[in-house]
């Protein structure tokens, strides 16, 4: 099924991320309301296109007219669709959390509108070099909203982000190169086809693939690329890092999956053993650094930071198995963990503006004081560590199921000891909320004036999502038809 | 193959190796946070090279197609025409980046930069 759609839902953010900037001439503080009005129009257009998914099966939609594979493809399938809907999701959702949270300034909406269209288009397109692009635009709409801070140190950090970031997209772009020199082409379906006839064992397209796991693996986080990743997410604001943590490395993981399973293809993980657990162990060595880092920080924003590392493990470890199971696993807590992470950072926003606390021994008996909020905290909280029936826990179940059917078995072990690391921690820091002993600026109210009723009642649904989703999830698995993805 | 003869006809390619890796090493090695963006782009630079060759053809024309003739593919070209824009706009913003961070510490080194931070 072809449909036009799918090039509008990248084009409306990019025109609506000009406005703000242009209206700067007349009126400041106008970004919000143009942001509300693109994003939310654009979250109606994503239903509409993954509605006619779902009904019609596969979309696609060549850009221009040109034909594929010499023209640019875009694409929606049961791998993007529960990533597209997330983007939707969450991109309107911390729109009502910066409202009053900020950053207010025009451009500051316009970075956020640019971000959200580099994220809507790595997620459709079907060509490796658009791909490209789009992962381009994604890091810079990242950098620029990560240094809105305004402090040197928001700066800093998202200089170091872009010169790690710019450096793992350039691998990326060098994987492509070789893949195009061998194949001649750069249309995701015809390079799986012709990297088939090239051969599976050839060096150039093994050299490939290398160079895109790497490039990639820098801009998903995964250990030891992830150096970047905890100074970005604490030094930006809050409503930035939710956003952020929520959705730029779930793209690239995304990515991730794309180009390992529709562009390579299972059948080149079947043929290169080495490769693939290559793949799976990175995963796996990346779910336990992760959380053992995340075990020893002292700041709530590192510590679910790194938490990100370990997820991200688990993901692409889903994607390096490469069975439906496995596969269902990671696309589930990609959407997952993209609620959870960024819920879990606006709810430490709120904490952070009404008490002022950041570290984990601040956090001493809060969720007394806010009790909404510190509700939310631990439900989602207890969802990444994977309490069923909560979300959290269907993903990994799915990928574990998936590592066990492969014969996998140590990966499941991992998944099992990353859980119990994953308890360690935030039990720690829930104990504290509820039975520690309240500081001064905790147990006198706190001074802080920018938390308003729907920042906490945004929270306080996305939690209830992770729980209500849980159960439904599975419900999912044939609708996405993640077999005709995987070819099978 | 011997000597010069292993590296004929691929002056392209050992380019390609030796930018990435000065770039990449610059990047890594040098404290002054404008010397590492340099370094970014000299990485970057390695890459286009790479790839622009990889359309070209010896003795062959431009792609404007007109009748028989050898002519040299223009995909590579496009793509790094659109290489470069990215490469121009990371270069804007890390430069602006860099005059914040200079503004707030007033060094541009990044071990002082650092201790700064830590101190905090």
């Amino acid at each position: 099924m072809t449909d036009a759609l799918l090039g509008v839902v990248i084009a409306l953010p990019v025109i609506a991320s000009v406005v703000p900037l242009v209206a700067s001439f007349w009126r400041e503080e106008i970004g919000w309301y143009v942001a509300v009005v693109a994003l939310v129009l654009n979250a109606v257009l994503i239903g509409s296109v993954v509605r006619s998914f779902v009904s019609g099966g596969i979309l696609s939609h060549e850009v221009g007219g040109v034909a594929v594979p010499y023209g640019i493809e875009l694409a929606l399938d049961g791998l993007s669709a529960p990533v597209l809907v997330v983007i939707a999701v969450v991109s309107v959702g911390t729109l009502a959390y910066t409202r009053t949270a900020g950053p207010r300034s025009n451009s500051f909406y316009s970075g956020y509108l640019l971000l959200t269209a580099g994220l809507v288009g790595v997620t459709v397109t079907a060509d490796v070099f658009n791909l490209y692009v789009f992962i381009e635009i994604t890091g810079l709409g990242a950098y620029a909203l990560i240094a809105s801070g305004g402090d040197g140190r928001s700066a800093y950090a998202a200089l170091k982000y872009l010169l790690v970031g710019t450096v793992g997209a350039s691998l990326y772009l060098i994987g492509i190169a070789y893949a195009f020199v061998a194949t001649g082409t750069l249309n995701m379906a015809d390079l799986s086809a012709r990297l088939a006839d090239v051969g599976y064992g050839d060096t150039i397209v093994l050299a490939s693939f290398a160079f895109i796991i790497a490039g990639l693996g820098v801009k998903v986080a995964l250990f030891p690329l992830h150096t970047w990743q905890p100074d970005a997410y604490s030094a930006s604001p809050y409503g930035v890092a939710g956003y952020v943590s929520a959705l730029v490395s779930t793209v690239a993981a995304y990515a991730l999956g794309r180009v390992i399973l529709t562009v390579y293809t299972p059948g080149f993980l079947t043929a290169n053993p080495v490769v693939s657990s290559g793949l799976i162990y990175f995963g796996a060595l990346s779910i336990v650094a992760g959380s053992v880092l995340a075990v020893l920080q002292t700041d709530v924003r590192r510590l679910l930071a790194y938490s990100s590392v370990s997820q991200f493990g688990l993901i692409v470890a889903g994607f390096g198995i490469g069975n439906t199971a496995s596969v269902f696993g990671s696309v589930v807590h990609l959407f997952g963990h993209a609620v959870m992470k960024g819920a879990l950072f606006l709810t430490a926003g709120i904490i952070a503006y009404r008490f002022g606390v950041t570290r984990l021994d601040e956090y001493a008996g809060v969720a007394r004081r806010v009790p909404y909020a510190g509700a939310a905290f631990a439900v989602l909280a207890l969802s990444l560590v994977g309490v069923p029936p909560a979300i959290g826990f269907v993903g990994k179940w799915y990928v574990a199921l998936g590592a066990v059917r492969a014969g996998e078995t140590a990966v499941a072990v991992v998944i099992f000891a990353s859980t119990l690391l994953t308890l360690m921690y935030v039990a720690r820091l829930l104990d504290r909320m509820y039975y520690g002993e309240a500081p001064e600026a905790v147990a006198d109210g706190g001074g802080g004036t920018r938390v308003t009723r729907g920042m906490v009642a945004l929270v306080v649904l996305a939690s209830v999502a992770v729980v209500a989703l849980g159960p439904s999830a599975s419900a999912v698995q044939e609708t996405l038809a993640l077999g005709e993805v995987l070819g099978g | 193959m011997t000597g010069i003869g292993l590296f004929a006809g691929h002056q392209y390619q050992i380019a390609f190796v030796l930018l990435v890796g000065v770039g990449l090493y610059t990047m890594i090695d040098a404290k002054n946070l404008v010397k590492k963006v340099i370094g970014l782009n000299i990485f970057q630079v390695g890459l286009f090279l790479f790839l622009v060759s990889s359309g070209y053809l010896a003795g062959a024309g431009p792609a404007i197609i007109d009748g028989e003739g050898r002519y040299v593919n223009p995909l590579p070209h496009v793509l790094i025409l659109t290489a470069i824009v990215v490469g121009v706009s990371l270069t804007a913003l890390a430069l602006a980046l860099i005059i914040r961070v200079y503004d707030e510490y007033g060094t541009l080194d990044e071990e002082h930069i650092q201790e700064v931070m830590d101190g905090d």
